[in-house]
């Protein structure tokens, strides 16, 4: 069976953001990019899938300006990957990128199961499987911190908000967001980084997919860097003289109690 | 002027705060404000959606969206949105709202923005205002070529004012439109806590490794008892299975934008901060003067965790009680 992976190259969490002189997005030099977190986890459901059923194959895909977006998919190869796309181009936003997804991933054919992550950690939109679902005419299930495959059915296990889970059955194909907790991704082998390297990555050129110009929906413009956070204010005295600085400061000069 | 759809989410027939600030800020533009609410506790909020400012509710009361499934409420969603024609929805940024809307968008062949911490509704138009890159950047997202404008906000960024207890909504009843679904809810596994969740908290007493031990997440409990607070954690102590990674606040954890949080412990590293940078004030406590936390920090406390949590929990409870 084939099984599929959307993977997100995203600057690295400690990278410092600048952003660019037009204020729609971020200065792009010196970044230190890497695959979005979840997306690892994705990877990694997706080998173990592979390793559970022979004769599998893991697809790992991403869009992207192809010059960098090609490290990541050399990680996830390194990873233990089969193969991998790319889908060059510039620009675009959640929903054409969902549509260039779904797009490849219809022309492959054979595909079982998509993996994604939960959301990346750049735009944090947590849109693409979702919509890339949608695309695809096929469930979808995001948050998903434990995974089951029967052959015909998958099993999932969704976190929702206040620790509580959501145990979801879904028929395949179907779409399934990573979220921590599903698995601990392997480190790239050194075997497995020489493999990658050679490696011949399928390019896509975004522009012969014929996704009209208006399946971008949304852009982003006056792009700021946050305030500068007022100096700290340190309380001084003992720990009770402290306590009950802090109780009136956040009455009376914070006003959030 | 045009229609604001307002997806008013309820947690067992009492309507979520997050949807009181999107129904009162739709109100408040001059469009008309249309609500839809789903399940069999669905009439139990109509009232309310009314008292914020909805002049019509459309409830599907069917048991089986009682708990959320994409596919059905993407079709119920979607057959009320071509009912309604609005040219706004706004939901709240919940696990729900963020699941659903998604799809909801690309069925309706429209823009999505997600996660956003600002709203401007003029007639028609919305911009709205979302962190990215960790909160380390914001931008203004700006639909185009989108007939429907779907816009999802972090719960506690909006203000909330008395509901109009005058006012009422016309309840319009709709019956099931999904068929078919290639997805099943087989169980629904209850959270340990009662506690409202880390997303939609308005007060978080976080714990990080500077508690030493598990069982002193017990100061942190009583203190956020105290304050009707939600207790968070770092992953690092997540990671030592201290407490549950549902508790998780951070990159990998949970974003969370609360009026106030109290950082116990917690040395403020960049992947915590990623989670919770964007609270409006936070409070340090640690007992490294030195602790990169108190550079985000509103107000700081250098000393034993052990120490000073159950004075302030003395404290509030004395401030709180007057
Ligand atoms: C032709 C083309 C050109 C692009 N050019 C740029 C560019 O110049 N700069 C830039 O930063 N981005 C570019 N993108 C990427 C695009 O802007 C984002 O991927 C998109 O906005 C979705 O991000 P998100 O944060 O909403 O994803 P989310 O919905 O938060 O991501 C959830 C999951 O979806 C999957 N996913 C998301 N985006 C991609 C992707 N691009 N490829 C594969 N899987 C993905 C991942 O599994 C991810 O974990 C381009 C995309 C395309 C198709
Ligand atoms: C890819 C990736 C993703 C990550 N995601 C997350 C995430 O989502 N969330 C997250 O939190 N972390 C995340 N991390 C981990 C993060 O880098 C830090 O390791 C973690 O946040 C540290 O947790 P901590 O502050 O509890 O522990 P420490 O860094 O060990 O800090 C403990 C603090 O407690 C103080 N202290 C000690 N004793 C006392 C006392 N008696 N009283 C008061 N203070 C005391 C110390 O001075 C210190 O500052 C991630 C890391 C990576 C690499």
């Amino acid at each position: 069976m084939k099984i599929f992976v959307c993977i997100k190259q995203v600057p690295d969490t400690e990278t410092k953001i600048k952003i660019s002189p037009d204020q729609t997005g971020i200065d792009t030099a010196g970044i230190k990019w890497v695959m979005n977190p979840y997306d690892e986890y994705a990877v990694e459901e997706a080998n173990k899938l592979r390793d559970a059923n022979p004769g599998s194959q893991v697809w790992v895909l991403s869009a992207g300006p192809k010059a960098r977006v090609v490290e990541s998919l050399r990680t996830a190869l390194a990873m233990g990957a089969d193969e991998a796309i790319v889908i060059n181009g510039e620009g675009l936003d959640n929903f054409s990128t969902a549509k260039a997804l779904a797009e490849v991933i219809k022309a492959e054919g054979g595909m079982k199961i998509i993996f994604t992550g939960k959301l990346a950690i750049d735009d944090n939109a947590s849109s693409v499987s979702q919509m890339m679902a949608e695309f695809l005419n096929i469930p979808h299930t995001t948050v998903v911190s434990k995974f089951a495959f029967n052959g015909e059915n998958v099993t999932v296990e969704r976190d929702v908000e206040g620790g509580a889970k959501e145990v979801v059955q879904m028929m395949t194909p179907a779409v399934v967001g990573a979220n921590k907790g599903l698995n601990m991704p392997r480190y790239a082998s050194l075997p497995g980084i020489m493999k990658a390297k050679k490696k011949v990555i399928k390019e896509i050129e975004f522009a012969s997919l014929n996704i009209p110009a208006t399946d971008i929906k949304v852009k982003y413009s006056g792009m700021t860097l946050p305030a500068e956070k007022p100096a700290v204010k340190m309380l001084s005295g003992d720990s009770s003289a402290q306590a009950a600085e802090l109780v009136k400061l956040l009455r009376d000069e914070a006003k959030v109690l | 002027m045009g229609k604001v759809l307002v997806f008013a989410e309820q947690t067992n027939g009492k309507l979520k705060r997050s949807s009181i600030e999107l129904l009162q800020a739709a109100a408040k533009s001059g469009n008309t404000v249309v609500a839809v609410t789903f399940g069999s506790h669905a009439g139990d909020v109509t009232a309310a959606i009314g008292h914020n400012g909805a002049s019509e509710v459309h409830v599907v009361k069917d048991a089986s969206l009682d708990s959320y499934n994409p596919e059905s409420y993407t079709a119920n969603m979607v057959a009320i949105v071509n009912k309604v024609q609005p040219s706004i929805i706004l939901s709240s940024a919940s696990s729900t709202g963020k699941d659903l809307f998604p799809r909801v968008a690309a069925r309706l062949n429209t823009g999505v923005a997600s996660d956003c911490t600002q709203l401007t509704i003029n007639g028609d138009n919305v911009t709205a205002v979302k962190p990215m890159y960790s909160g380390k950047a914001f931008a203004t997202v700006n639909f185009e070529n989108s007939p429907i404008k779907i816009v999802l906000m972090r719960a506690n960024q909006l203000p909330v004012e008395a509901a109009d207890t005058s006012k009422t909504a016309n309840v319009v009843e709709n019956t099931n439109s999904a068929t078919d679904l290639k997805t099943l809810i087989k169980e629904i596994v209850k959270g340990a806590s009662e506690k409202l969740d880390l997303t939609e908290a308005n007060i978080i007493v976080s714990g990080g490794r500077g508690l030493k031990e598990a069982a002193n997440f017990k100061v942190l409990n009583d203190l956020a008892d105290v304050l009707g607070a939600t207790v968070g954690a770092t992953r690092a102590v997540v990671d030592a299975g201290w407490v549950g990674h549902g508790m998780q606040v951070g990159q990998t954890g949970k974003t969370v934008a609360p009026s106030l949080y109290i950082a116990v412990g917690i040395s403020g590293a960049i992947q915590h901060l990623a989670g919770m940078g964007s609270s409006k004030v936070i409070v340090a406590i640690n007992s490294d003067a030195n602790a990169p936390i108190f550079q985000k920090a509103t107000y700081g406390i250098v000393g034993d965790a052990l120490e000073i949590v159950p004075k302030l929990t003395e404290e509030f409870k004395k401030a709180l009680h007057h």
